[in-house]
């Protein structure tokens, strides 16, 4: 109830704070306007006919659904690398050892092309959501891992002997004294996660699937019709920022309160 | 009697001897205090004494439980509300949640920590409130033995006062036993019922000293005399590196403190006992 009231009580404060957003991305599509005067249609279509046609996707119905089997890809293939991920890095955090030959293997999992995953995805999987959600996965894990084990190794080791001197259990330690830590490291995390996992799921699927806006995409391309291309990519990209700002940026503002503190 | 005991203790970081030979005890209800220049080891003593380091050579016997450190600073979580924090310890302990928010209400109230300051984060108080904030984290456990790690030090002289006050206050009244750790001759005077005298490199003990009466009973005069009698021991001197022979002050004020051999300086090759 108190964290009900808290959040209502922040919210216009919130929202005011996104007039910066709005003029930022206002200018972008200013520019994105004079691009396309310059370029024609053809090349670059301007924003009006773009979110022209963004609407008609909208209201002809084709792109919920399509929308719909591309975030359940996606957010599938980020929740499973979330916590893998978090839990991983965590647990190789506390050790030394762990953390020093997790090292390379983070280096090479992201410096690993996507692209490649998803070759080998399409070998293993085949036309499902398998390959896409693998693909997404295999993208996001390192990034989550790299977060939580810093996050896990930067821990002030003040606090760690408060702990042991307090005899606090694990499930203590886990709760109360690691991830309120770790959560300042793995939020950035999860949210660059979130992007590569939009991105890397509808490249899935413009190779590998017969729906979704990979595929959707696809077919446009196919046809010639760049502002329908631009029309989804706005579709995803939204999605993408409604997702951030609505979901995790207010969480973590929840989370982190205490940073504020004193200050 | 049970009683905090030390035997023969060795430390060494790497090739570094830390405390070489220490011996002490810790009877129950008493305090004990354990002065020394910065570095000589007390910290690492204070850590071996509570657990936190596992001892390389000698004994440390430590009957007590529960038990409770406070440390130099004072540690709290900084995303917990301060009550929380306080309340830490008994969470462990697995006490519900009502029960230990009480407890912890009860024991922040009696230090003087105002109510409304009990909701907020640690960063949002001063430096003595959190200090506060950490001696009622560790006095809610009902410790039956209090170590403590300079708590005191970056406090003002009056903060500092009515804390000593509070923490002796809740000692006779609990009768707990209290290894204290200072660089501060006239704390440890104020205080303790003995005060260990801990030379630098390595690490020992070099002097004993038992200032006279109740800690509780002492007024400042008696403690200044007292103080300024440890300060002119020639051990105390050597071990803070005060330059030369204490002076006579020539007014001749007596104090009425007891000086005692210590034994492990006495017969070093007894205290090599290792377990």
């Amino acid at each position: 109830m108190k964290l009900l009231w808290r959040l209502l009580r922040g919210m216009p404060a919130y929202l005011w704070s996104g007039w910066g957003a709005a003029a930022s991305l206002l200018l972008f599509v200013a520019l994105w306007e004079l691009g396309a005067g310059y370029y024609g249609p053809l090349i670059l279509p301007s924003p009006l006919a773009t979110f022209a046609a963004l609407q008609g996707l909208v209201t002809s119905g084709a792109a919920w659904p399509e929308l719909a089997v591309t975030a359940r890809r996606a957010l599938l293939g980020l929740l499973l690398a979330a916590g893998a991920g978090s839990a991983l890095g965590l647990l190789a955090g506390l050790s030394m050892t762990a953390s020093m030959m997790a090292r390379p293997w983070v280096t090479l999992l992201l410096g690993m092309p996507p692209i490649a995953w998803l070759v080998l995805a399409m070998l293993w999987f085949g036309a499902g959501d398998g390959t896409p959600v693998f693909t997404v996965f295999v993208a996001c894990l390192p990034v989550v891992f790299i977060g939580a084990l810093q996050g896990t190794r930067t821990l002030d080791h003040h606090l760690k002997d408060m702990a042991r001197a307090y005899r606090l259990p694990w499930r203590m330690r886990l709760l109360d004294l690691y991830l309120p830590h770790v959560a300042a490291y793995l939020f950035p995390a999860w949210i660059t996660a979130l992007g590569s996992s939009w991105k890397v799921a509808v490249m899935a699927e413009l190779l590998a699937t017969s729906d979704g806006v990979g595929a959707a995409l696809a077919v446009t391309r196919s046809h010639l019709d760049t502002s329908a291309s631009l029309a989804w990519i706005c579709a995803v990209v939204g999605s993408l920022l409604a997702l951030e700002y609505a979901l995790l940026e207010p969480v973590k503002r929840e989370l982190e309160r205490w940073r504020g503190a004193g200050t | 009697m049970t009683a905090l005991q030390v035997r023969g203790l060795h430390h060494a970081y790497g090739p570094t001897p830390v405390l070489e030979g220490v011996d002490l005890d810790v009877p129950a209800g008493r305090i004990v205090a354990l002065v020394g220049p910065s570095g000589c080891g007390k910290t690492t003593l204070l850590h071996l004494c509570a657990g936190l380091l596992a001892p390389q050579q000698g004994r440390i016997a430590q009957p007590f439980a529960p038990s409770a450190l406070m440390f130099q600073q004072p540690r709290l979580l900084p995303w917990m509300s301060t009550l929380d924090n306080i309340a830490l310890g008994l969470k462990a302990q697995g006490m519900a949640r009502a029960e230990r928010r009480r407890h912890a209400t009860e024991a922040a109230l009696a230090l003087g920590l105002p109510a409304p300051s009990l909701a907020q984060f640690p960063a949002e108080l001063s430096g003595g409130m959190q200090s506060r904030a950490a001696l009622a984290r560790a006095l809610v456990l009902a410790p039956r033995l209090l170590l403590m790690d300079e708590p005191f030090g970056a406090l003002d002289v009056g903060l500092r006062g009515q804390l000593h006050q509070l923490l002796l206050a809740r000692q006779a009244a609990q009768g707990m036993a209290v290894l204290l750790i200072t660089h501060d001759l006239m704390e440890a005077v104020r205080l303790a019922d003995t005060v260990l005298v801990m030379a630098a490199a390595p690490g020992r003990i070099v002097a004993r000293y038992e200032p006279p009466g109740a800690a509780l009973a002492r007024g400042d005069a008696l403690v200044y005399r007292c103080t300024a009698e440890l300060q002119q021991h020639p051990e105390v001197r050597a071990a803070f590196g005060l330059p030369g022979p204490a002076q006579e002050d020539g007014d001749g004020a007596i104090a009425h403190g007891h000086w005692q051999p210590v034994a492990s300086a006495a017969h070093p090759a007894d205290s090599r006992s290792s377990c």
